[in-house]
């Protein structure tokens, strides 16, 4: 019974922390926009790491794929199309597009911790440049694939 | 315990997995290590439901399928909170809550790094008759598994424990290694030790250009092993049991993820066989959506 009581507790706490945390998320999508300091990371990326080329380039597979990954992976904070949400800046941004895919690779592998976008090195290197592609295609491209993928068993 | 009771009892522990039938997808891209950890952390504002069995076998007295439960939310991208339940049966004895768990996973550094520290604490609030074994320590043996519940359940461990967590990823493959330091804080135990190992890669590096279950890069496959490192007056190998257990994870494109490890004794000391599986989902933005339901931003 003394256990139930105490697992309960921790479990209160355990809410108190997640409601704690999600007022914080209250940040309106415009400040992202707004605020050039989110997008002043991606001038921090080192020099060796912007002069590295994208291997999926050529890849005719890598967009697809990158739009799928984008879609399981970047949507819920990037919104749908890039195009910012509540918790993450848009993508369409001149600062983003205009970016070597060296700097969006270095991005997406070391995350900005401290500004609440993880890191995803746990993705491997093909998967984050599959990524780096398609980012760097939603300034020019429809923003959807035509033919959205289907899951197939 | 009648059968039904025993039935309740697991109903309660799959009864929170409900909740994530009714949530939007997102796609989770899980390791597949039940008893190590590597340095990633929960997305910030998701929470993750997991529900884990571990049946072990057992030399002079009865099996037992233990199972937990696991609320795993990103308070922050360099802070995960994780809430556990335990419970188990013991075959031809009983079935038991046998208490919980708080851990909190800290990120050290800012970037990515060759190695990539993360500070773990934990508060253990369990029975004696624990048994989910999600860490192994000190002189922990098999034997001690062999006491009936109804004696061990009398036994309340108030336990603090602590994880380096050091992990690398190279080339697709990852690399980590937990050392582990507890110390009950009831009665004069002194301070053990133990360790997890950890190694895995996804069976492909590029993802397809088609969404699919059994696409090769959604099956992450490698290998665990953990032990006892005995404690502070006799540290090392003596009388402590060790593990090597394979093990693999499938992350569904439907959110869903199922691991299955099997793990094999390596000394006398050790059980001789357990098998564990886990399924788990990630829900997308559950800070937002209690912020909402008390009245947080629309």
């Amino acid at each position: 019974m003394k256990a139930c009581v105490a697992a309960l507790s921790v479990m209160i706490t355990f809410l108190g922390v997640s409601l704690a945390f999600g007022r914080q998320e209250k940040e309106p999508r415009y400040k992202y926009q707004k605020d050039g300091l989110v997008y002043a990371e991606i001038a921090k990326a080192p020099e060796k790491a912007r002069a590295k080329r994208n291997p999926m380039d050529k890849d005719p597979d890598a967009l697809a794929a990158g739009a799928n990954l984008f879609e399981q992976h970047c949507s819920e904070c990037h919104g749908d199309i890039g195009e910012g949400g509540k918790k993450g800046p848009s993508l369409l941004a001149p600062e983003v597009q205009n970016a070597e895919p060296g700097a969006i690779f270095w991005i997406l592998t070391n995350g900005v911790v401290r500004r609440g976008m993880p890191v995803w090195s746990k993705l491997p290197e093909p998967q984050r440049w599959q990524l780096v592609r398609y980012i760097k295609s939603l300034g020019g491209l429809p923003a959807k694939p035509e033919n959205p993928p289907v899951p197939t068993p | 315990m009648s059968v039904f009771s025993r039935f309740l009892v697991l109903c309660i522990f799959i009864f929170p997995l409900a909740p994530t039938l009714l949530t939007s997808p997102v796609h989770a891209q899980e390791s597949p290590y039940i008893v190590a950890y590597d340095h990633y952390l929960e997305e910030p504002g998701n929470l993750e439901i997991e529900y884990f069995s571990t049946f072990g076998t057992q030399r002079q007295a009865n099996n037992f399928h233990s199972f937990w439960m696991e609320f795993e939310y990103g308070a922050t991208a360099w802070w995960t909170t994780e809430v556990y339940l335990d419970g188990q049966t013991t075959f031809n004895e009983s079935t038991l809550f046998t208490g919980f768990r708080w851990e909190n996973r800290f990120r050290a550094l800012k970037h990515e790094h060759f190695i990539n520290p993360i500070l773990y604490v934990e508060y253990e609030n369990i029975s004696g008759a624990d048994k989910i074994m999600k860490e192994v320590e000190g002189h922990d043996v098999e034997a001690d598994y062999a006491v009936p519940n109804s004696e061990l359940k009398k036994e309340q461990k108030h336990e603090l424990e602590f994880k380096l967590i050091l992990s690398s990823t190279v080339k697709g493959w990852n690399f980590t290694e937990n050392t582990i330091a507890a110390k009950n804080l009831t009665g004069g135990v002194p301070w053990e030790f133990g360790y997890a190992l950890g190694a895995s890669r996804p069976l492909a590096l590029k993802a397809s250009a088609k969404r699919c279950n059994l696409c090769r890069e959604n099956f992450i496959a490698g290998v665990e092993m953990y032990g006892g490192l005995g404690d502070r007056y006799s540290f090392g190998l003596h009388d402590t049991s060790q593990y090597l257990a394979p093990v693999i994870a499938w992350n569904l494109p439907s959110d869903w993820t199922l691991r299955l490890s099997a793990g094999f004794g390596l000394n006398d000391n050790s059980h001789r066989f357990l098998l564990r599986w886990g399924l788990s989902r990630e829900i997308t933005g559950f800070g937002s959506m209690i912020s909402r339901i008390f009245g947080g931003h629309k």
